[in-house]
């Protein structure tokens, strides 16, 4: 039997989930080509305020969305520039933008605090919702994105592992030298792997603003980037094992709101930590294991052809 | 087929090639002999497109060719077998190969890619599983790979880089049945090498290099060993090994190993149950094919990985826990492979880097006594024979020779009594390397024990009072002086024969 | 002074120059008139007052600086500076509530190395992962700056709830011993001196000692350095411990000496400008000075553009961004 607590965490889970799958993807897609960007924190808010002021602004969730995601392209072309063209070093330049994100997200987002948007519609099947159990429940009342987000886990998946263009990409993460070798272009994979990257970041911001919340906040994804890093090793870079983990890390956001709601005596700011809590216990727990899994080429720079 | 004409290249105040002349023809195993240094790696780099020669040309078919990236030499069908193996161990077999296919669709078509790896390996003995992770594979297995890479790539002239260094010898044997069948079918195959005796076993046609200049060329069957031995070197005939009795070697053990076992993580190997004793003036040489756990033994015995089992002796006393630091006191020194990698701080001056190490030997107060490191330190370069270098340049700005002195004669600086020496010459040219051998027979002769760590063959029955054999991670052999013959020792180190020697 | 002392000066200027040029650019487009508000950031800081303000600020981002430099010898990047200012001045206030009233010469330095300990603890935590080769201390320093500011939350909002002031969460007042003495009727505190001293011992023990020679080494080739018998180990802890209690004196500081008790958003991103203020230096002990001067200025110029154009505080993290890219993108691979 389905108790409400349990039903209630697994429809939030779903829903917080999204964002941190959208996130976790992009960034698994980026890091496959060999470079990490620390600042997708910054990406991700740049995403979420454009989403919803030009959602405040137009009346459109849908131009929202589409705003949001050419943001979070054009912030991981920003970023490529960056650590691809002018080599800079991939960590500072990623708290860089991270700090750009903070800025520039305050800024367009600030004219449009407190404004009432229409979010992103949300339906249910009606066969599902005939369910018993479902009906009363949030349950299967999901909006596109969360709808899509396990296809396209599944075509990330595919496009990394079974198309030419993945098989560069990974090369370039792994081998820069032989990637070049084998007569591609390094930069151009990795542009390419960012700006992808950047669309499905700027897409998992809005989803934050356009159907999780509503609104726009300073800092609203509260570690969310960091957390999709953290995910992207947890899932040994495959974007399969990313649908689990952000399942999981969507749940635990979930059980902490819902015994919120419920009164429970734990102390709200105990509950907070333990996303962040939750993250570290699991890099530790796949620490020894995990350094073969990287790509062997992730964080360096490549300078040329030996 | 390819054509070198007149081929110059000039590095600094080094001519690298001086005006070379090589004609490689289809169905022919073309050798280009010569000594470290002797040209053969920038000829081959520019036949390749990585380098472009300051004067001369290459012709294919006749026609000049323009090569100015690998990728122009690739389109010519002209492939290269690198040293290093251009290989991605994190991805497949079959992923491997398709990076190079020139008919890569869109979508992969992986059964058909494998397909055609199981066709042209059964062509040409080049059998390797296409689902296999590169990682998983041996080093002669990697090889394959590589060829089979070349091959489906559509290549007609294939380079090797020295293919045979990383190989055991029954590997080597199988390299040139593959060099047979390659050549059977019209490839032209140009082989590097600095062993004699291959050349003689598989090539049909020898060009011999010394100082960048071509000192002679053979036709099938025309070559001996003598004269190729005079043209490599010069009159002088070269560093042939100095034959030496061994000296006694005294009969104080000072470290001994008994059941060690270290657990390896990742791609390390696992050592299992290790006994070995190191004696006072004795070199012990320790065999085996790359990836035996020859790096983990030496970290083993010097304090850097943590025994899962069984003791290591120090002077008669137990040492299983000792540190590194502590070891290093007791005069535990280690000369590497790679001196800028592993024994010395690319960022600081040669001075810096001589403290290193020295624990608080040299102390004024906090800070370093930069006086009396140096007096020691000069002491012991010259002990060695050593010109000492700035001591304010860079490290970094170093040659590999002059490198590897500055960390030996900081390892030397205190006398010690037990060296690890692990491919100490690696990298380094003949003249250099030669130089480190002689310096860790002088230690030896001096009283100090000294683990020799090397894949070379030749060299490790050049230098060992007493050779041991290791196999993957388990100590397999062990053979007194003169009692070894290197077919035997080759058997034992590819896991080809139960446990042997003594 | 010497033409070779005049040119990073002169280089820092038209960095400075250009990432204004920009920041401006994007406020135009914002609507916004950066002339204006140019000009009431220097009336706000062009008087005694003003500038004693800009010392204020200076005060834990020469902290916050020295605990992002520390480390950073060694390779480690410590970007935990929030976390682990938030927990210093948790730790602080532990001690403030806790000891039992003593004289200030006693308490003073108590409370001052309860501070230190507390950034100490919380940065050898990620620390002890490094080392054991478990969690890249930079993703786990970064998690651990969510977790320090729930902590001090919690505690505020529960034990340390001071009664009578329930409308605005916050610990009692500290005992007057625990307070740091100010100066000249600013509010420029003791901990300005600490900073300093913070600031000489970093340089004399990263420039004049053997340990400083072996950090050196490990951030250089740490398998050469293990393999040569240093401890990478100890260091490794030691290292982000020394830098977390830097970090947790400026969390000391500004409890014990701006606000008087314990607070949430005691500190405005401090760890993170420290960390640009750090790499923007190079961590060269004058730099991280000059760096911590110019970047309070900054931030003050951050709360001129809240006061009087009506913009977000954190919109000042465009202008750090700015100055960031246009450093990374002059100086390729070479940076840190």
């Amino acid at each position: 039997m389905m108790t409400p607590l349990a039903l209630g965490v697994l429809a939030g889970a779903v829903l917080s989930g999204t964002s941190l799958l959208y996130a976790t993807l992009g960034e698994t897609l980026v890091e496959r080509s060999g470079i990490v960007n620390l600042g997708l924190e910054g990406v991700l808010l740049m995403g979420a305020s454009v989403g919803f002021t030009v959602t405040a602004v137009t009346g459109n969730p849908w131009i929202g969305l589409a705003a949001a995601a050419l943001t979070g392209g054009l912030a991981n072309a920003l970023f490529g520039w960056l650590v691809v063209l002018r080599k800079a070093n991939q960590l500072a330049s990623g708290l860089a933008m991270m700090f750009f994100g903070f800025g520039l997200s305050a800024l367009v987002g600030a004219p449009h605090v407190g404004a009432v948007i229409v979010g992103l519609p949300k339906w249910r099947p009606a066969w599902l919702a005939a369910l018993p159990w479902v009906s009363a429940s949030t349950l299967f009342n999901y909006d596109l994105l969360t709808w899509l987000a396990l296809p396209v886990a599944l075509l990330v998946w595919w496009v990394l592992f079974k198309t030419r263009w993945g098989l560069g990409v990974r090369a370039v993460g792994e081998s820069p030298g032989a990637a070049y070798a084998s007569g591609r272009n390094p930069a151009v994979l990795q542009f390419q792997a960012l700006g992808f990257g950047g669309v499905l970041a700027g897409l998992a911001g809005a989803h934050l603003s356009l159907s999780l919340t509503l609104t726009w906040a300073e800092y609203m994804t509260a570690g969310r980037g960091f957390i999709a890093i953290a995910l992207v090793i947890f899932s040994k870079w495959n974007p399969l094992r990313a649908v689990a983990g952000a399942l999981l890390f969507g749940g635990a956001e979930a059980l902490q709101l819902q015994l919120q709601a419920r009164g429970s005596l734990i102390s709200p700011f105990i509950l907070d930590m333990m996303p962040y809590v939750l993250t570290l216990l699991v890099l530790l727990a796949w620490g020894g294991s995990r350094r073969l899994a990287a790509p062997a080429g992730l964080g360096r720079t490549f300078f040329g052809s030996e | 087929m390819l054509t070198v004409r007149g081929v110059s290249k000039r590095y600094g105040s080094v001519l690298a090639n001086d005006g070379i002349d090589l004609t490689l023809n289809a169905g022919e195993v073309h050798a280009l002999l010569g000594e470290n240094g002797a040209g053969k790696s920038t000829l081959s780099k520019i036949i390749y497109g990585y380098t472009r020669p300051d004067a001369g040309e290459i012709l294919l078919g006749g026609e000049p060719a323009r090569l100015r990236s690998p990728r122009d030499a690739r389109a010519l069908g002209i492939g290269m077998v690198f040293q290093n193996f251009m290989l991605i161990p994190a991805l497949s077999v079959l992923e491997n190969v398709a990076l190079f296919l020139k008919d890569l669709p869109l979508v992969l078509d992986q059964e058909g890619i494998a397909g055609r790896i199981r066709a042209i390996g059964g062509r040409f003995g080049l059998q390797v599983d296409p689902h296999a992770l590169v990682r998983q594979l041996s080093v002669g297995d990697r090889q394959k790979v590589e060829i089979l890479k070349l091959l489906l790539a559509e290549a007609r002239i294939l380079i090797f880089d020295e293919p045979t260094k990383v190989l055991a010898p029954h590997e080597v044997e199988g390299l040139f049945q593959v060099f047979a069948a390659l050549k059977a079918e019209g490839y032209a195959i140009l082989f590097i090498t600095h062993k004699l005796r291959e050349v003689v076993a598989c090539a049909d046609r020898i060009t011999v290099l010394r100082q960048g200049r071509v000192a002679g060329g053979f036709g099938p069957g025309e070559a001996q060993v003598g004269t190729l031995v005079k043209m490599m070197f010069g009159e002088s005939g070269g560093e042939a090994p100095a034959a030496m009795a061994p000296v006694g070697g005294g009969t104080q053990p000072i470290l001994e190993l008994r059941g060690a076992s270290a657990r390896g993580a990742g791609s390390e190997t696992t050592l299992q149950g290790l006994n070995l004793t190191i004696h006072e003036g004795e070199v012990l040489g320790l065999a085996g094919v790359s990836g035996s756990g020859q790096k983990e033994l030496g970290d083993l015995i010097l304090g850097l990985r943590p025994l899962t089992g069984g003791n290591r002796w120090f002077r008669g006393e137990d040492a299983s826990s000792w540190s590194i630091a502590r070891l290093r006191e007791r005069g535990v020194a280690f000369v590497p492979e790679d001196a800028l990698a592993m024994a010395a701080v690319p960022g600081m001056s040669v001075r810096e880097n001589l403290s290193l190490g020295t624990g608080a030997v040299y102390r004024r107060g906090l800070a370093v006594d930069w006086r009396a490191l140096e007096a020691a330190m000069g002491a012991s370069f010259e002990a060695l024979a050593f010109p000492m270098p700035p001591l304010d340049s860079p490290i970094a700005a170093l040659s590999g020779g002059n490198l590897q002195r500055v960390v030996i004669a900081r390892e030397m600086a205190h006398g010690p009594s037990l060296i690890i020496a692990l491919y100490p010459t690696r990298g380094l040219d003949a003249r250099s390397a030669a130089s480190v051998r002689d310096l860790l027979r002088r230690a030896r002769d001096g009283g100090a024990g000294v683990l020799f760590i090397s894949e070379d063959l030749e060299e490790l029955a050049e230098m060992s009072d007493r050779l041991l054999v290791l196999f993957q991670g388990a100590l397999v052999g062990e053979f007194p002086r003169g009692s070894w013959r290197l077919e035997d020792v080759g058997r034992l180190m590819t896991g080809s024969e139960e446990v042997a020697g003594v | 002074m010497s033409e070779t002392a005049l040119r990073p000066i002169l280089r820092h200027t038209l960095v400075a120059g250009a990432a204004l040029a920009l920041f401006s650019a994007i406020l135009l487009v914002a609507g916004k008139n950066p002339l204006q508000a140019a000009a009431d950031s220097f009336r706000s800081m062009a008087s005694v007052y003003g500038f004693s303000e800009l010392l204020v600020r200076m005060t834990p981002l020469i902290l916050t600086a020295v605990a992002v430099a520390l480390p950073s010898r060694l390779g480690l990047i410590n970007v935990g500076g929030e976390g682990q200012l938030y927990m210093g001045a948790w730790m602080a206030t532990a001690g403030a509530l806790w000891f039992p009233p003593l004289p200030r010469w006693a308490m003073l330095p108590l409370v001052a190395a309860m501070g230190f300990l507390g950034g100490a603890l919380w940065a050898a935590i990620p620390g002890i992962l490094r080392a054991a080769k478990l969690v890249n201390e930079t993703i786990a320093t970064l998690l651990l700056n969510y977790v320090a500011p729930l902590i001090v939350s919690y505690s505020i909002f529960g034990p340390w709830k001071a009664l009578g002031s329930s409308a605005y969460p916050e610990s009692p007042a500290y005992p007057d011993a625990a307070l740091l003495p100010t100066f000249f009727e600013t509010r420029v505190h003791g901990g300005l001196i600490l900073a300093l001293v913070a600031l000489l011992a970093y340089w004399l023990l990263v420039d004049k000692t053997r340990w400083g020679l072996q950090m050196r080494a490990i951030g250089g080739n740490a398998e050469a350095a293990q393999r040569l018998g240093i401890p990478v180990a100890v260091f490794l802890v030691a290292a982000l411990a020394l830098g977390g209690g830097m970090a947790g004196l400026a969390g000391m500081g500004e409890a014990m000496g701006v606000h008087g008790r314990l607070r949430q958003g005691l500190s405005p991103g401090f760890g993170f400008t420290g960390f640009l203020i750090a790499w923007l230096a190079g961590g060269r002990p004058l730099g991280i000075l000059f760096m911590a001067f110019l970047f309070a200025i900054i931030t003050a110029a951050g709360d001129t553009l809240q006061i009087t154009q009506g913009l977000p505080f954190s919109v000042v993290n465009i202008l750090l961004a700015m100055i960031l890219f246009i450093v990374l993108a002059r100086r390729p691979g070479a940076s840190r």
